[in-house]
């Protein structure tokens, strides 16, 4: 390693496990939790097995129906002009009872709908469990929750899926500024954080539609969540001024051709040149906030950030700075080529440490019990009420920072009694087709200890050695 | 970790393993010699997302308040009575309630010390206490357990799946939500309490999670047999909802479901609350304030679920309720200019409650500054006026008596600058 010298008194050391221990790592911390053999297929070359899933055409897409977000956004409109039109004949019915609609045809149509938001997560789910490449799947999973799009609106949820594979997975393993301009043009994310309604205060459309005004909403979050960071040094001057120059960023309506997508309207765009971050934009249309995304991600400041996540994803909840700083070089050395940063990553000494230092999340721990059998959900049903119950529902983050990635916020009292139940049951449907003594060295290779070792050998039924080994301090990290 | 709270731990790891519960034998022996002190709860409920003050209590005799609000003003007959300046969000049936016992006050222009506007950084420099982010890396709820420890051992509690920061420290905290029970004859548990005891992390928080779960056991099955006592629906008469907000029949049965879930969140929690060892700290999650755009009905759904849960948690308290003291607050308010799509972004002070069956009578907490252009903090959102340390300050001494060196030194270090409001109990 050539860059022992950086190494300071104190830290960690930064020689490599065996190749055995590191092929248990590539399984687990890397990847999603190792499936039947996969560990043993990493043992040749532990980083070959992880460098080779680097793609320049990026992550896979789920086997899902394929809808694009204009499909979705289009059979949504269709379904709330459904409703609109019963309430309204309703309406002429009975005046003082407008009561919503509750006909077959637009409840079908609802159920319909819920049934592809819930298709597309059941899809990613599975090809998690399945993927012999799932440091490629966390990697694009990663990006998912760093440009956090979530179901709080009914719009939005619809358009996840299909956001994830347009505006996420084909553009992973690309340049930064690729994704981040997906991300923000997106009509998922234009619905989410209120892009799409924000009209510049003095654009011709602001005339015409009383009432109507900017919204901060998207420009503060790219600035806080995508890019720079909230400690970059910005000032609410910034936000407005980059609120304006988004001004204009929005998705096409009904009586215009582009319905569902991203479209310019430069009658909303706020005229004017803007000052952000100290830089001058004077441009007068879309390159204007197209340059301010550009500028943003080429800044220093969102290398660190961004690399500052990714550290403290893949590998600590308190990662070693050399490991931030060898990642942040690379970007900039690179442009942010997310493909070199990943291989960074995988060359970074720090991030072999042998000890499990992350715990799983509810969908990481759930998904790895699943690969740990061989097998994939089999229903959005089997999934779903484990996940909310843990504090993770399906498409819901809390908030456009996405999921927490910390074990404080994951290892609570309540969750590992959550867990254990689920392990209880999860051990009763897969169990007795098992041997777990095998099923723990497969799951854990040189990271099973023996403790837990002893206290799978020891348990008084195969369901019991079960749920022991996937509630095991080792496999509950990663 | 002090050496007390390892054989402590031990002694519950044994207990839950055994099917009973230590902590009911440790803090009784506390309670004898304690008196009053060991009966004070406390209950703080974080509304995240950036709680609109000017929505939660309007200022409807504020000059200003109508033309800033625009299209999202309410009007005065709308409003809850408070005062002459102040009303209620008409959700807030049974804070309104409350408020006419003289059980709950407002402060209606409390903030946090920290300025950025963002929810994260915000949210984190409320459940820290510190003066700024990053100033300290746990919650002054735990510090709090942490410092009274010396004293009297006081548990602390969160409703939901996952660890608040703002519980979060040395001091293990309980963590509970609605779901199902232990088998308490699987082999389990205690094979993983084994297989946990050198774990830092999971030691502890897997002991925890089992004596909660036999609480919550308890605490249900109490609230099974208390009849329902609505107090809102036994005070205030039925009033018409006002016009431009009536919800459709599906929201309406949707909303009904969030709140009688809410109710039952709040019941639950009072039941934890009164069992002898029970928690007397805790601390609850409410989130979906963050009201960009549309936000006239999403607001009222939200404040309708925390009604929801403050009558459930004054229901489930039953005679507890005097010993008790509510404090709800958000990261930051709201701007007091209506924005371009019907809902407020990210802004400053908001308004903070205060309730319980402890509370001394009394009008607003802290000043108004009022809504005149002058009077905006940068000319945008409701200013300043009541720094929330101040409050927590006050009510932690004057109502759970925490020692007040402690309580600047440990639980709010750096907070010199608010002065603790006190005479509130």
């Amino acid at each position: 390693m050539g860059n022992v010298a950086t190494s300071r008194k104190g830290e960690r050391r930064l020689s490599l496990p065996s190749k055995d221990m590191m092929a248990a790592i590539a399984a687990t911390r890397f990847g999603l939790g190792a499936r039947p053999g996969e560990i043993e297929a990493a043992k040749a070359d532990p980083r070959g097995f992880l460098t080779t899933q680097i793609r320049r055409d990026g992550a896979d897409l789920p086997q899902d129906d394929g809808e694009t977000s204009a499909d979705r956004f289009e059979q949504m409109r269709q379904y709330q002009q459904q409703k609109k039109m019963e309430r309204e004949r309703k309406d002429g019915e009975t005046p003082a009872n407008a009561a919503a609609p509750n006909t077959p045809a637009a409840k079908a149509a609802r159920r319909d709908l819920r049934d592809k938001v819930n298709d597309d997560f059941l899809a990613r789910a599975r090809l998690g469990a399945n993927t012999p490449a799932a440091f490629r799947e966390r990697w694009a999973l990663f990006w998912a929750n760093h440009f956090t799009v979530s179901s709080t609106k009914q719009i939005t949820s619809v358009l996840i899926g299909p956001f994830e594979r347009e505006a996420i997975r084909p553009y992973v393993f690309g340049g930064f500024e690729n994704l981040l301009v997906a991300s923000s043009t997106h009509p998922a994310m234009l619905t989410y954080l209120d892009q799409a309604q924000s009209i510049g205060p003095n654009s011709r459309a602001a005339g015409r539609r009383g009432g109507k005004g900017l919204n901060e909403n998207l420009a503060r979050e790219i600035l806080e969540l995508h890019t720079v960071g909230v400690d970059a040094g910005y000032a609410q001057a910034d936000v407005i001024e980059f609120a304006r120059a988004l001004t204009g960023f929005s998705v096409g309506r009904d009586t215009e051709d582009r319905v569902g997508q991203f479209v310019f309207r430069d009658n909303a765009h706020e005229p004017g040149a803007r000052t952000i971050l100290g830089r001058h934009y004077g441009q007068g249309d879309i390159k204007q906030g197209l340059s301010v995304l550009k500028d943003l991600a080429a800044d220093p400041r969102t290398a660190r950030h961004v690399c500052g996540k990714i550290a403290r994803h893949f590998v600590s909840d308190a990662p070693p700075p050399s490991l931030t700083e060898r990642l942040e070089r690379r970007w900039m050395d690179t442009g942010g080529d997310l493909a070199a940063v990943a291989k960074a990553l995988v060359e970074s000494p720090e991030a072999w440490d042998p000890t499990p230092a992350k715990f799983k999340t509810p969908y990481e721990y759930t998904l790895s019990t699943w690969r740990l059998v061989g097998a994939e959900p089999s229903a959005y049903e089997r999934l779903a009420p484990i996940l909310t119950g843990l504090g993770q529902k399906p498409f819901s983050a809390p908030s456009p920072k996405g999921w927490a990635e910390d074990a404080q916020t994951w290892a609570a009292p309540d969750a590992l009694i959550k867990r254990m139940q689920w392990a209880q049951g999860f051990a009763a449907a897969v169990a007795d087709r098992t041997d777990p003594n095998v099923l723990a060295r497969q799951a854990l290779g040189d990271r099973l200890t023996p403790p837990v070792a002893k206290a799978v050998s020891r348990a008084e039924t195969r369901r019991e050695a079960f749920a022991l080994l996937v509630m095991s301090p080792e496999f509950l990290r990663r | 970790m002090t050496a007390q709270v390892m054989n402590r731990r031990s002694l519950l790891g044994l207990g839950a393993s055994l099917g009973i519960s230590v902590s009911f034998l440790g803090t009784q022996a506390f309670a004898a010699s304690d008196g009053d002190l060991a009966k004070k709860k406390l209950v703080v409920v974080i509304c995240r997302g950036g709680m609109d003050g000017l929505s939660v209590s309007p200022p409807v005799g504020d000059r200003d308040y109508a033309a800033l609000r625009g299209s999202i003003a309410l009007k005065p007959e709308e409003v809850l009575k408070l005062d002459d300046t102040f009303g209620l969000h008409p959700e807030l049936k049974t804070v309104h309630a409350l408020a006419a016992r003289g059980q709950a006050r407002i402060a209606p222009a409390i903030a946090s010390p920290d300025r950025a506007r963002s929810h994260f950084e915000a949210q984190d420099v409320l459940e820290t206490g510190a003066s700024g982010v990053y100033g300290a890396e746990t919650g002054w709820l735990n510090r709090t357990l942490e410092a009274l420890a010396p004293v009297r051992r006081v548990e602390g509690l969160s409703v939901g799946t996952t660890a608040p920061l703002i519980l979060r420290g040395k001091v293990q905290a309980a963590s509970w939500s609605p779901g199902k029970g232990v088998d308490e004859t699987a082999r389990l548990p205690t094979l993983l309490q084994d297989l946990y005891k050198t774990d830092p992390l999971l030691g502890p928080a897997f002991a925890r999670g089992l004596e909660t779960e036999t609480m919550a056991q308890q605490a249900m099955t109490a609230m099974a047999a208390t009849p329902a006592m609505n107090v809102a629906a036994a005070s205030t008469p039925a009033t018409t909802a006002p016009a431009g907000m009536s919800p459709t029949k599906a929201n309406d049965r949707q909303n009904r479901q969030g709140s009688d879930a809410a109710r039952k969140l709040g019941s639950t929690l009072g039941g934890f609350m009164v069992q002898a060892g029970g928690p007397q700290i805790a601390a609850i999650s409410l989130d979906g304030f963050d009201t960009h755009a549309g936000q006239l009905g999403q607001i009222a759904t939200r404040l309708s679920y925390m009604d929801a849960v403050l009558d459930g948690l004054h229901t489930g308290l039953g005679a507890e309720w005097k010993n008790t003291v509510v404090i709800a607050v958000t990261e930051f308010g709201r701007t007091a200019r209506v924005n371009g799509t019907g809902g407020t972004d990210h802004g400053t002070a908001s308004t903070g409650l205060i309730l319980g069956g402890a509370l001394k009578r009394g009008g607003i907490v802290g000043d108004w500054p009022g809504l005149s252009q002058n009077a905006l903090f940068e000319n945008r959102d409701t200013a300043p006026t009541l720094d929330m340390r101040g409050l927590f300050k006050g009510v932690l001494t004057d109502h759970m008596g925490v020692d007040r060196a402690a309580l600047e030194s440990k639980v709010f270090p750096d907070s010199a600058a608010a002065k603790p409001v006190t005479g509130l109990v």
